[in-house]
């Protein structure tokens, strides 16, 4: 049915991107926005035009799926899924954002603080 | 009235009462057969000899002529003289398709005394000739099976009766809004008797609350009270305020029509409003008029241009009413109006039609917590905003912000409140909250141009006549449109003043702005009470809740229940002036049944076999307009609503229930006839074409000349939905490979929205005894087609016949177990 970045985003997240009509409720509601390189509802237009830069964003990485986003979508779409989907499209070419081997004294670290980064930063 | 000419349509013709009808019905079945040449067009392939030849060996047949153009004079009168000659009974045409000369030929026997159901015709030239142009072969043998079917079918016709309802000029509209108004004194101006329905105490509706109106400007009320004064002074208008539909039964022509007159508790025939009760009441409850804004008193009259123009009580929260003190009105009231004792009246009315106006509400925005309407007071809702902006209104023209009563600087509307939102389950666009906004964007611009006006939006639709001017217009004076949906509202608990969280979706700028005053622009939803009247009226209410029309192109003020219109609102959001174009659409659409004086009854209509009928009463919840009745155990169809969909049959268990004209008995005799030619290896397809869209597609792949398969045999019935699985199961027992089912796409049926569902539930219930004789559940096909998709409905149908091909035909041993 798609092509590109939007039909990877359907098969990870069962999302069709096309749904979004921009009205930028997501990034409105967006706790993280502030500190966000792109604002959610941009990363979804990204996807609608198939610009494979989305997956170098700082975005998808700062999303700390909050799903504000998700409960007020007008259109009933997900974004945190979606970025979610952006995410594992990155992590399948083996690219990882934190690599817990470099991390300085690692042991120190909270272990849940630990769990949540492999789950979410790590391929 | 009297002005008013009969429609004369070719069924006027037909059902003149001055032609009398001669009943030559008997056991002695004598048909006519007439095969016609149509100048080449269907000569050029079909061998018209050869089928004439073959008709005339059929039992029952007494004569079988070809003629070169039998819709000709000469052609008619030849039938004429036959039907005298040889006192025929039966007459089959085998022609072009029946959508062209039917109704002619109808006409002819009507003529001849003969009953004009008696006409059977076989469509040779569309779904033949035309067809099958390279295959002259395939196409004679075809038209000699379609004439077979024809004759086989006309024997079992019967002579139907043609029944008339006197229609009179007595029309209810329900809802005394702009719509309501609108339709009766459309109709009252054309001398119909009109009873107005108004729930409220007053008639005015939505309209009277509103300032004014886009995209002129106008006083909502200066140009609403004339029409309601002329309501009121109309000689043919009796209206009813403060009061309810309680049941309504009946049909066309003859709705009977309860109504609830709630108690004023005061005379209004004393009541002079002079307003010294008022004065004296201690009871101060939120006036509804104005959204709260201001308070009124337990005596009351709705607002100053109110119509009627007397008090009421409010009985819920009088004293006296409540706790039988005070009584302080009664002892002010001069001309001794107040009545205590007042009681609800029942009021019944016949009518002969039905204006459903009953127009909106507005969305409940309390329901959205980030926006904080209901908890934060500077947060108010549009229509709010229409009052506070009113000279006459609670604050005199002062926009201030609630909090404080300080006049609000800085303003924000929030757009799509309750509309295009499918988390709350309202996807809609409401169609005026755009034009609205800006209207009162630029009030509040007009009233001190200093003021800070920003308007935060998804889209603005400005698609009317002189809408984009408007909104050009509020662009020039300075107000602030801002692309985004608002995603929160907070309140600062100091200045409580208002902070809008927004995402600028043009630069993509995350911002947070401070107002003063926040108006969130809430959509439109429908009335209350809508369900319950749908539920009264028995009509359908579509996905947003709003009634539904019977088409939304064509038909777009009718609703599937003759008799009864929608307009306005309560259809689906619309501004006024297409409000009032839909009101007096309405109201012609009923003129246009009222001044037919009486309408006929198509006679093709359900009927209960008594004898098979246990009253187990399943078709009474299916039948989707309410038709059939339970009266001491025994089912009845009232044939006055009955629209002849047949939607009730296949569900009956007991096979109790049929359709006149397309019996389940006519239909597989059609089958037989049509598969009775069949040679032991051939492969033949049985096709079910509903009359309204793919018998029509059928026609239109004629005359395209689309060549597609002559393995299949088509019979025409009203509805797919008229099916059976009995009757699909016999054309598999009686020979044939595959079945096709046509109907209308979802929503194109003109009998109901169901329609499909229904064929879909048969479809299923076949299948599974298809499955449980071992017959491949393939060789059936169902498939909706629209008129238009001739080159599908081809398509679909050869590739029916090559599934039935690669199969191979039905093994006999099967045929045979098949049992019905």
């Amino acid at each position: 049915m798609f092509k590109g970045l939007a039909a990877k985003v359907y098969e990870l997240s069962g999302e069709n991107v096309y749904l979004c009509y921009q009205c930028g409720m997501c990034s409105g509601s967006c706790p993280l926005v502030s500190v966000m390189d792109i604002p959610p509802n941009q990363v979804i237009r990204m996807i609608q035009l198939n610009m494979e830069e989305v997956l170098d964003s700082k975005t998808i990485w700062i999303c700390a799926s909050c799903y504000n986003c998700t409960i007020r979508c007008p259109r009933g779409l997900d974004p945190a899924k979606i970025i979610n989907a952006l995410r594992n499209i990155k992590m399948r070419k083996g690219i990882s954002v934190v690599n817990l081997r470099k991390i300085p004294k690692v042991e120190e670290y909270p272990q849940l603080a630990l769990v949540a980064a492999s789950r979410k930063l790590m391929g | 009235m009297d002005k008013c000419k009969r429609k004369s349509n070719i069924y006027n013709v037909l059902y003149d009462a001055s032609l009398t009808v001669i009943d030559v019905q008997s056991d002695d079945v004598r048909i006519g057969v007439y095969v016609c040449h149509c100048g080449g067009n269907i000569s050029n392939v079909v061998d018209v000899e050869e089928v004439r030849k073959f008709a005339e060996k059929i039992p029952g047949v007494v004569i079988a002529r070809d003629h070169e153009h039998v819709c000709s004079e000469a052609g008619q009168k030849m039938i004429l003289d036959d039907i005298k000659k040889f006192k025929l009974n039966r007459v089959v045409i085998a022609a072009c398709s029946p959508k062209f000369h039917e109704p002619t030929f109808m006409k002819l026997l009507k003529e001849a005394g003969v009953n004009p159901y008696l006409l059977e015709m076989a469509n040779i030239r569309e779904q033949d000739s035309w067809v099958h142009a390279d295959n002259p072969k395939g196409a004679t043998e075809k038209a000699k099976d379609q004439v077979a079917m024809a004759i086989a079918k006309a024997k079992l016709n019967e002579a139907l009766e043609i029944k008339e309802i006197p229609i009179g000029n007595r029309v209810l509209v329900i809802g005394g809004g702009i719509a309501g108004i609108q339709a009766a004194l459309d109709l009252a101006d054309s001398g119909c008797e009109v009873y107005l329905v108004e729930r409220e105490p007053t008639i005015g509706g939505r309209m009277a609350q509103l300032s004014y109106t886009f995209p002129t400007d106008d006083c909502s009320l200066c140009i609403l009270s004339p029409k309601m004064a002329d309501v009121y002074n109309h000689p043919n208008i009796k209206l009813f305020t403060y009061s309810e539909i309680e049941n309504i039964e009946g049909y066309v022509g003859n709705y009977r029509v309860t109504i609830r007159v709630k108690p004023r508790y005061v005379d209004m025939d004393r009541c002079d409003a002079c307003g010294s009760c008022a004065e004296v009441c201690p009871v101060e409850v939120p006036d509804e008029f104005d959204w709260g804004l201001r308070m009124r008193k337990a005596i009351y009259v709705p607002h100053a241009m109110a119509v009627p123009y007397k008090y009421l009580i409010d009985g819920e929260h009088c004293l006296y009413l409540n706790e039988g003190e005070c009584w302080l009105c009664a002892l002010v009231c001069l001309p001794g109006a107040i009545n205590f004792k007042d009681t609800e009246k029942k009021v019944t009315i016949t009518v002969d039609a039905i204006i459903v106006a009953t127009g909106y509400d507005l969305f409940d925005a309390t329901t959205l917590e980030n926006y904080g309407y209901g908890k934060y007071a500077n947060v108010i809702i549009a229509p709010q905003l229409e009052r506070l902006v009113m000279p006459t209104g609670p604050t005199s023209g002062k926009v201030v912000r609630l909090s404080d009563g300080k006049i609000a600087k800085k303003i924000a509307f929030i757009q799509c409140v309750g509309s295009r939102d499918e988390q709350i389950n309202r996807i809609d666009c409401s169609r005026v909250c755009c034009m609205y906004a800006i209207k009162q964007a630029m009030i509040l611009k007009r009233q001190d141009i200093t003021r800070d006006v920003y308007i935060f939006y998804i889209d603005i639709r400005a698609f009317g006549k002189g809408f984009e001017e408007y909104y050009m217009r509020a662009q020039e004076m300075g107000i602030h449109f801002i692309r985004g949906k608002v995603a929160e509202i907070i309140e600062d608990p100091i200045t409580k003043n208002v902070i809008v969280r927004a995402e600028d979706t043009l630069t993509g700028k995350f911002i947070e702005m401070e107002f003063d005053l926040v108006v969130l622009s809430v959509g439109l939803v429908p009335s209350k009470g809508s369900e319950e009247l749908a539920k009264k009226l028995r009509i359908t209410v579509g996905p947003g809740g709003f009634f539904l029309e019977a088409h939304p192109k064509y038909r777009p003020v009718d609703t599937l229940r003759e008799g009864i219109f929608i307009c306005g609102c309560a259809q689906g959001p619309k501004d006024i002036a297409d409000t009032v174009a839909q009101a007096s659409a309405a109201a012609g659409r009923a003129l246009r049944l009222i001044s037919q004086r009486k309408i006929t009854l198509e006679p093709i209509k359900a009927f209960i076999k008594t004898d098979l009928c246990d009253g187990c009463g399943i078709c009474i919840e299916k039948c989707p307009l309410g038709a059939i009745l339970a009266e001491n155990n025994t089912v009845t169809i009232n044939e006055a609503i009955c629209n002849g969909c047949g939607s009730c049959i296949p569900y009956c268990p007991k096979n109790a229930i049929d359709l006149r004209h397309y019996t389940e008995e006519q239909l597989i005799a059609e089958i037989k006839a049509a598969l009775e030619s069949k040679k032991p290896n051939e492969i033949r397809v049985i096709a079910f074409f509903d009359d309204s869209c793919t018998y029509k597609a059928a026609d239109l792949a004629g005359t395209s000349r689309i060549q597609y398969t002559d393995k299949m045999r088509i019979i025409r019935v009203p509805s797919s939905s008229r099916l059976t699985p009995r009757i699909i199961l016999s054309a598999f027992r009686y020979g044939a490979d595959g079945v096709f089912i046509g109907d209308c796409l979802p929503g194109g049926s003109p009998y109901h929205p169901k329609v499909l569902d229904v064929i879909n539930d048969l479809i299923r219930k076949t299948r599974r005894m298809l499955r449980k004789y071992r017959i491949d559940t393939r060789r059936i096909r169902f498939d909706t087609i629209a008129v238009d998709t001739a080159e599908r409905l081809a398509k679909n149908l050869n590739e029916l016949v090559a599934i039935a091909e690669r199969l191979g035909p039905v093994k006999p041993e099967k045929r045979e177990k098949i049992k019905f």
